[in-house]
């Protein structure tokens, strides 16, 4: 049984020019132990995807079992139980930590809310993690302000495995980072995934970080999952056209002075286009990508396209 | 190994190119023992995270420094310590009735050293009358704004967090309050209701409270979309939680600056009510000393002034403060929010 | 061919920090000069201390020779005449960047007119033309666009427009694709680069991003808290980084080591933050530094020129002869 599975979910906002469909029947399975990573561009749904799996926002249809237990259909106090199993870390240092709380309350908050009795304990629990994550013990005293980017996103690391969960939730942890700090954070988070058995959804638009961290690579685009892969079956050879694109735009040294760009932007999601979402911008559409929507299979060797052309 | 000379005199061992580095890499010798390589950083201590204050105001020290270092606001304090100082020792100096009648009508200031003052038409200390009118003006300027601001950040909270039909109902019952004149409203509750300095308080606390709403409402709609907030929701943490410890003390600052200006309304309100005789007629406040010196504002001009000039003063000390809140919560505040 | 832009020991001051301290580097005609670095290295206000935009406590000195000028010794009435007609600049946010109660074509004309002498239609006709040069669809119709009914990508083109639009000699590019998708980043470098060859312009390319460099800079000057640690072609500045700095940011690097996967190994760290910077009298890199000997921390390294094109700060770098005779042996 998978830790996380998700079974056509669909999380659609009233927006001012009708509805946007920012997810929009998505499947994926997360296996315990295992780091999936969650790539695409702007507009293609993936932290709405994120926030949905942990009912931060409430998705319109569809099914997430989290541990075989229904987390869509879960009444609040349950859910309560939900939240100390699956996590997330957020993208903006300077504005996932409340400004005018110690690192010492931010860590206990968790702990007491979460039936950890006795001021004692959970202080030492929260210095134990606080260690941990690399930063010095004086730092339960400090404001957020008073840290750098980097040590911002280890406070919120330590924030987000303080409960112990299974599953952690990265929405771009290393985006807002400088390159030196990329690394410090993503060894960080390794390592914790190691000592504390936990698996990972990483949601990322950088693709070279993805391919060192990433055992199974999900490719979205406007609202669906347009590919699935081990991360090296991805990069030896991609199916889906989208996600050729992606990859030959990361910018290759060994391409001189050469990009190798696909037309066109990127599409609104409030708007998908008929048929095959992808087909205004893809160089092989043919007749049939521009009325059938494909459907996601499965292909040799647990790779997954949805693409009316890949074998 | 090979060694290269270097520029420097001094030799290194040749290594391979930067490329993949595969092996641990080269930390510095003198730093933390192998056995807990994941500590890297600790051979470059932070700078900011070295020097170690504990003093228990580091959270809100700059703000003070930068109001303390504004000389208006500082202004503004003293002037309000001094009113305040007046209300506290008004029994003291004077601890008869200021409305009993104690010399010959219509004295002037300076002319006699016991009313340094002067007195009113009905020979009334004038001076006794301002310290007790101190206490009337900072008592209902006080309490009516803690209590506008109290009505105020509950409705406001409850509609600006929760959104939704909850949100629409209590803007609907905002904006009755809104459009209703306040001073008309003001005069009519007083009225209603036996005029004492407690329903004067209320009265006035119940003009006030929607403004206070919406600019609370405005600040949990906005704090309610940050990160740290989701972050709070995902870990389970309760509404009255989220509302109280960690959305308020980020909504605060707006809303203190905005409660010194408050103050300074109420009393405004308070001194327009009492000189239209609509305000607690058993207590001597500076509304009704300019409205009892009203008649004879030519001849006795001083009855009128002097008081007004308190209200003036006041009124100002208060806005300096406000100002002087402003410039020191909100910069930081636009930053870290 | 004498170098267009040849920046002499420029340095920015504020009342209590010297976020630039004595940088010097040369941009010729129709060059991509890169400048990389990581937030503190100063690359940022180095640019606007180029076009004279340096916020109003900050000091600019040494010297900025622009076509012969000094820019630094210019009057803020003589710098307006240079800025956006022979030195332009687009910078990182497309959405801020745009005046949005002005029509795209409204703000590409405003330049055309201020700079040339150009009537109200003919302005907008060079402006639909710009509108092409940068490959915007239907450009005749767009040109009464506002900004917000264009996307992101667009918006950055748009400003290149309006930055191209008076043949500028030099272009200065403030991490302009970092807030784009790498699809978008993919289209708007080429972009660049063609406009690059066309115009025959310099173009400065400020990042953070070693992919980019690796793939579209002619040279690459790379700064560390204020100065330039090191300088050269891109080809051997990665191949064979000489400063630690530079040799640890390309082996944190995931985009440039291929194949690398965290079942492999760690990524390699430079431990620390910038922050350790502040407050050296030395070297800045010493407390990051994995070879910092203790002379380190009592002056600051001379940049040493390696070769022709290369320059390092840095004195633990072997002499080049060595590496050749070495090479030559075999290792």
């Amino acid at each position: 049984m998978s830790l996380l599975s998700v079974d056509n979910l669909s999380t659609h906002y009233p927006g001012a020019a009708g509805t946007v469909r920012a997810v929009d029947g998505v499947s994926l399975e997360i296996a315990e132990g295992e780091t999936v990573a969650l790539v695409g561009e702007s507009g293609c749904g993936k932290s709405t995807l994120g926030k949905s799996l942990m009912r931060l926002v409430t998705p319109s249809s569809g099914r997430v079992h989290f541990q075989g237990r229904d987390v869509t259909a879960m009444s609040s106090k349950e859910l309560q139980s939900i939240r100390r199993s699956v996590q997330m870390i957020f993208q903006d240092p300077f504005a996932s930590l409340n400004p005018r709380q110690t690192i010492r309350t931010i860590l206990t908050a968790p702990l007491a809310v979460h039936g950890v009795s006795g001021r004692k304990r959970r202080e030492e629990i929260a210095a134990q993690m606080v260690e941990h994550v690399g930063l010095p013990a004086d730092a339960l005293d400090r404001f957020p302000h008073e840290f750098s980017g980097g040590q911002r996103q280890r406070i919120g690391i330590a924030r987000a495995l303080i409960l112990q969960p299974q599953l952690v939730i990265c929405d771009e942890p290393v985006s807002a980072l400088d390159l030196s700090i990329q690394a410090q954070i993503l060894n960080l988070l390794v390592e914790m995934k190691t000592e504390l058995s936990l698996s990972y959804l990483f949601i990322s638009h950088d693709l070279s970080v993805v391919r060192y961290f990433a055992d199974r690579v999900l490719v979205m685009y406007l609202g669906r999952i347009v590919e699935s892969a081990a991360t090296s079956d991805l990069w030896r050879g991609a199916k889906h056209p989208y996600t050729q694109a992606l990859l030959a735009a990361v910018p290759d040294p060994s391409r001189r002075k050469q990009a190798a760009p696909i037309t066109g932007d990127l599409p609104s999601p409030h708007n998908p286009p008929a048929g095959c979402r992808f087909h205004i911008r893809c160089p092989l559409a043919t007749g049939i990508c521009r009325t059938e929507d494909p459907i996601f299979r499965q292909l040799a060797g647990g790779h997954a396209v949805a693409c009316h052309h890949a074998q | 190994m090979n060694k290269l000379g270097t520029y420097a005199a001094e030799t290194i061992d040749l290594e391979p190119p930067a490329r993949a580095e595969t092996a641990r890499p080269a930390t510095n010798p003198a730093a933390q023992p192998a056995a807990q390589p994941r500590w890297t950083h600790i051979h470059a201590p932070d700078v900011r995270a070295s020097a170690v204050r504990s003093t228990a105001w580091r959270g809100l020290r700059r703000e003070f420094k930068v109001f303390l270092s504004n000389p208006n606001a500082l202004f503004g304090v003293a002037f309000l310590l001094v009113v305040a100082l007046s209300a506290l020792l008004a029994s003291v100096i004077y601890p008869s009735d200021p409305m009993e009648m104690v010399a010959r009508p219509f004295l002037w200031p300076g002319q006699n050293v016991t009313y340094p003052l002067g007195t009113d038409s009905m020979g009334r200390d004038v001076l006794a009358g301002i310290l007790h009118g101190a206490r009337i003006s900072l008592t209902v300027g006080i309490a009516a704004t803690l209590l506008g601001l109290s009505a105020g950040i509950l409705i406001g909270a409850t509609a600006g967090y929760f959104g939704g039909i909850v949100d629409d109902i209590l803007v609907k019952f905002i904006e009755i309050f809104q459009t209703i004149p306040s001073f008309v409203l003001l005069v009519v509750l007083v009225a209603i209701a036996q005029p004492t300095t407690g329903t004067v308080t209320v009265a006035i606390a119940t003009v006030s409270w929607p403004t206070v709403a919406r600019l609370t409402r405005a600040e949990f709609r906005a704090i309610r979309e940050k990160d740290y907030v989701l972050a709070a929701r995902s870990l389970g943490f309760g509404h009255a939680r989220i509302i109280f410890r960690e959305i308020l003390p980020n909504a605060l600052p707006p809303l203190i600056v905005t409660s010194s200006v408050m103050v300074a309304s109420a009393i405004l309100m308070e001194s327009a009510l009492s000189f239209m005789g609509l305000g607690d007629p058993n207590r001597i406040s500076w509304g009704s000393m300019i409205g009892a010196g009203r008649d004879v504002i030519r001849t006795a001009w001083y009855l009128t002034a002097l008081p007004g000039l308190a209200i003036v003063f006041t009124v100002l000390a208060l806005n300096l403060i406000g100002d002087g809140l402003n410039d020191a919560l909100n910069p930081r505040f636009s930053e870290e929010r | 061919m004498a170098a267009l832009l040849d920046v002499r020991d420029l340095s920015v001051r504020f009342p209590s920090a010297e976020p630039v301290k004595g940088v010097s580097f040369t941009a010729n005609p129709g060059e991509m000069l890169a400048i990389v670095g990581e937030s503190g290295s100063g690359k940022s206000l180095t640019a606007l201390a180029l076009m004279g935009l340096l916020p109003r406590q900050a000091r600019a000195g040494g010297q900025i020779s622009f076509d012969g000028r000094d820019l630094l010794s210019l009057r803020e009435r003589d710098l307006r005449r240079i800025r956006g007609r022979d030195i332009a600049m687009i910078f990182q946010e497309p959405m801020t960047s745009l005046n949005p109660v002005l029509t795209i074509g409204d703000q590409i004309v405003e330049v055309l007119r201020i700079h040339e002498d150009l009537s109200r239609r003919h302005a907008r006709a060079r402006a639909i033309e710009l509108l092409e040069l940068v490959s915007i669809p239907e450009p005749a119709r767009r040109i009464d666009d506002y900004p917000h009914q264009l996307s992101g990508g667009m918006r950055q083109r748009v400003m290149i427009a309006i930055a191209v639009a008076c043949n500028p000699k030099l272009l200065i590019a403030d991490e302009a694709t970092t807030a784009l998708d790498v699809t978008i980043q993919a289209q708007v470098l080429q972009l660049l680069d063609n406009l690059r060859v066309k115009l025959n312009m310099a173009v400065i390319l400020i990042t953070h991003d070693l992919g980019i460099v690796a793939q579209w800079a002619d040279r690459v000057v790379v700064m560390y808290a204020g100065r330039k640690i090191e300088e050269g072609f891109p080809g051997p500045v990665f191949d064979t980084p000489y400063h630690p700095y530079t040799r640890g940011l390309l082996a944190a690097s995931p985009r440039l080591k291929a194949d690398y996967h965290y079942s492999d190994g760690p990524l390699s760290e430079i431990p620390g933050s910038i922050i350790s910077a502040s407050g050296e009298r030395g070297c800045s890199f010493r407390p990051r530094c994995p070879v910092a000997r203790p002379a380190c921390a009592f002056a600051v390294p001379e940049l040493l020129s390696v070769s022709a094109e290369r320059q390092v700060a840095c004195p633990y770098v072997p002499i080049p002869s060595e590496v050749a005779h070495v090479a030559s042996v075999g290792r």
